[in-house]
Parts: C-alpha cells; structure tokens; sequence
C-alpha cells in the first residue's frame, strides 16, 4: 500500500524570464508520474533551498538561460549542504557552454541538460539516480 | 533528537518529510503521528476553496501577510490536482507565495489529490496534525480548484472562505445546494471586472432568502480588488483577516467551535477505521487473487456485490 513517489522542483534562479523549458519539463515530469513543485522565475537560490526543503523534494532541476549558471548552481548546492539536505540531487540546465560543465560537476550539479537534449532522456536519468529515501 | 521533538520545536525538514511519510503511507509515520497527536488541536484552521483559477492562492498568499503582521506563525496546506492517467501532478500554488519563502515562521507545503475527490488530498488531515504539533497559529488549507460540491474542507476548517469571481452564471448559481452552503466568509475576487456588484447583490439575496435565527453567523461578503491595485488589494485582504477574526470570536462564544470540532473527530475515527478495517481486507482480497476471481462471478451474474461484501464482512469482522 506504501506509495513513493518522486518530487522535483522546477524553478529558474536570478533574472531570467524565459520560462517556456521549465514549463516544458515540469509537464513533461508530471507526465512521467512526477510531483513537481513548480516555482517559476526569478528566484533567489536561498528562496529555492527553502522550498525545496519545505517540500521534501528529491530532486532540484535549475534552468538558467541568462549565463550566470556559474555562480546560481553551485550557490544552490552550498546553500543545501548548510541546511542539512545534501540529500536533495541538484541537475541543472538551459544556455550552458560546455567548457564550464566541469566547474559545474565539482561544484555539486549531478547532471547537466543542454538545448537538444531528448525529454525522454531526462526523464530516463532521473528514474535511474534518484531514488526516494526508503 | 527523536523525531517529534524536532517536530514540536517547529523543525521544518522533520515536518516536511513526516508529511511526505504520510503522502506515500510510509507505515512507521502512523506511530510518529500518534505520539504527535497529544501536541495538536491548538491552531486555528482556515480552509480557502473556490474555482480554479478564482485566485485561491492570490488571496492565501495576501493573508499570509497579513496574519504576519499581526505577529502570528503560519503554516500553509496546497493542495493541486492529481494527474488520474500518469499519477503526476504539478503542484502550482506556492508560485504565489514565494515571497514568504524565507520567513522562518510561514510553512507552505503542495499536496496532491493522490485520488481523493473530496477536493483535498487524503493526507491533509494528518499533514494539519503535523503543523499543529509545530506550533504554528494559523493553518490555512488551499482546495483544489473546485466545482459545485467537493466540501470536504468543512471537516478540517473551522472558517471557510469560499473565493467567487464574476461571470459565472446567473442568479440561479448561487440558489444551489453545496458550496454555496459552506462559506463563512465569502470573498468576491477580481471585484473590479463587470458582474461583481451583480454577485454580490446575488449572494445578499441568497443569504437574505435563507431563515437565520438571533444566533446564526451570516456570512459577510468581502469584495477583492484587482492585486496589482496594491493598495486597495491590502485593504479588502485586511478587511476579510477581521472578518476571520469575527467569525472565530462567534465560534467559540457561540459554542459553534465545539461542533466543529467534534465534527472534525468524528470524521478522523472514520478516516482511521477505513484504513484499519476496509483497506486492509481489499488488500488481502487483492492480493490473494480473490477480488479478481469475485469480479468475474459476479460478471457473469453468479454472484451479485451485495451477498458478496456480506459474506467478506462476516469472514473477516469475526477474526
């Protein structure tokens, strides 16, 4: 009768407003039997950490498109290990150029989707890393 | 720290993943909710229903605000329709509410439906038991959008807000049964747009036609402007805090209060019963491959549901 689901926060950090990805995916996961939380635009990463948590999500997906990926990623990621949720997986995607894909994996970001990446794949990804806590 | 310590101190991860616990029907989360139980019933519950769209979550979002500036904590249950094909959801209302993300002393959490028709979500009562026992004052629970008479909400609320919004439908709307009965407040939304002075005229009719004894609360009828008029926004959300503040001073001098909350008990010995006695035996019968073998018996008309359920009754209500 025990019913896990997967929870995925969808939210776009800084001044970007270019949504219409997010909003993709966030249909696209609850078409895939997600619980997405979705937050929309211009977010403060501490506001983002505080849903997330709030939420119990497994998962926190960033869509960034304004080119301060660099600094919003891994502020997210610092922000979760402070509060205690290193638990919470942390992907990431949008404009991203490849030669920063490397800062951005130390920095924390477990996966990283760039324009053209099939939704399936996504989708895929987050079936086989995340599993909900037992 | 056990759990419920945290919990009682008002730890948010702790609260948030009991929630989540009794969302997916973790077993162990019945046992941390039974300790909890003796820490709850001392907030105030405020439920928010209406249409999709009418602006639930606007108005739930500008009450936050408001209850904060009377000093008051507040904990904020949203509740967003499941998905009856992919079991998804997307869970949308606290878009309106991210400016209140970082005050430690506002709590929202999203609940999807998960199937229940009722317009909340079946964990909603116990995820009110968990703010409760975090000491939060205030606890507003946001329906789903609703239709004419998904009212569960009046089993866990002791104020309704039921939020309205022009242009839809005549007169004879707001004569019928159903959601039209449970508001203790009603807010007219989007109060600026054509056809709102007509509700509200509609709705004094509806409550002037029905008989109201000395005691009675009438419901009064609080007219929402446009949000982005900021300043006339804040004040009809003011106006509809004192109104919430009036209906709960009438609750408890009336006694009404202790009605509701025996309602509300009475209704959490069914929930509990349904999942201690029925759940289990349609488990054990899905399970065993009964329930599937039964269907096809009573397909073919050698069996009928009645004699069937009777006869299941009797095996299982004797052990």
């Amino acid at each position: 009768m025990t019913d896990r689901k997967i929870r995925v926060m969808v939210a776009k950090p800084g001044l970007d407003g270019h949504d219409r990805g997010a909003r993709i995916l966030a249909r696209c996961f609850r078409d895939a039997g997600f619980e997405v939380i979705y937050t929309g635009c211009h977010q403060t990463p501490e506001q983002i950490v505080a849903a997330a948590i709030q939420e119990d999500v497994d998962l926190v997906g960033l869509s960034c498109l304004s080119g301060a990926h660099r600094a919003l990623f891994p502020r997210v990621v610092e922000l979760l290990r402070e509060k205690d949720a290193a638990d919470i997986t942390v992907i990431g995607g949008g404009i991203i150029p490849e030669q920063d894909f490397d800062a951005l994996y130390k920095a924390g970001i477990k996966a990283i989707f760039t324009p053209g990446a099939a939704l399936d794949s996504i989708v895929e990804w987050i079936r086989t890393n995340i599993k909900p806590r037992a | 720290m056990e759990t419920v310590k945290k919990i009682c101190k008002g730890d948010v991860r702790s609260a948030s993943r009991l929630i989540r616990d009794i969302e997916d029907k973790i077993p162990s989360a019945k046992s941390q909710i039974k300790k909890l139980y003796p820490y709850t019933g001392k907030s105030f519950i405020i439920g928010i229903t209406g249409s999709p769209g009418a602006g639930k979550s606007t108005i739930t979002d500008a009450l936050i605000t408001e209850l904060r500036k009377r000093n008051k904590t507040v904990g904020v249950l949203a509740v967003d329709p499941t998905s009856p094909f992919s079991g998804g959801a997307i869970l949308g209302d606290r878009i309106r509410m991210l400016r209140h993300a970082e005050d430690q002393d506002v709590f929202v959490r999203s609940l999807a439906t998960r199937g229940a028709l009722g317009g909340l979500s079946h964990a909603v009562g116990e995820a009110i038991h968990v703010m409760e026992a975090m000491g939060k004052n205030i606890i507003i629970v946001e329906t789903v959008g609703i239709g004419q008479q998904e009212i569960d909400i009046i089993n866990h609320a002791h104020s309704v807000i039921v939020v309205l919004v022009p242009g839809m439908g005549d007169e004879v709307q707001t004569m019928k049964a159903g959601i039209m009965e449970i508001a203790d407040v009603f807010a007219i939304n989007k109060a600026d747009r054509t056809g709102a002075k007509q509700l509200q005229t509609e709705v004094m009719s509806m409550l002037n036609s029905a008989p109201i004894l000395p005691d009675d609360w009438r419901p009064p009828i609080v007219m929402v402007g446009n949000v982005y008029e900021t300043k006339a926004f804040a004040k009809s959300i003011e106006e509809l805090v004192k109104n919430l503040e009036a209906h709960y001073l009438y609750l408890k001098s009336s006694g009404r209060m202790a009605e509701r909350i025996n309602r509300k008990i009475i209704v959490e010995i069914n929930d509990a019963l349904r999942a201690n006695i029925l759940e289990p035996i349609v488990h054990s019968l899905e399970e065993s491959g009964e329930l599937r073998s039964l269907a096809q018996k009573i397909k073919s008309r050698k069996a009928d549901p009645y004699s069937a359920a009777e006869e299941i009754a009797r095996r299982f209500l004797k052990q």
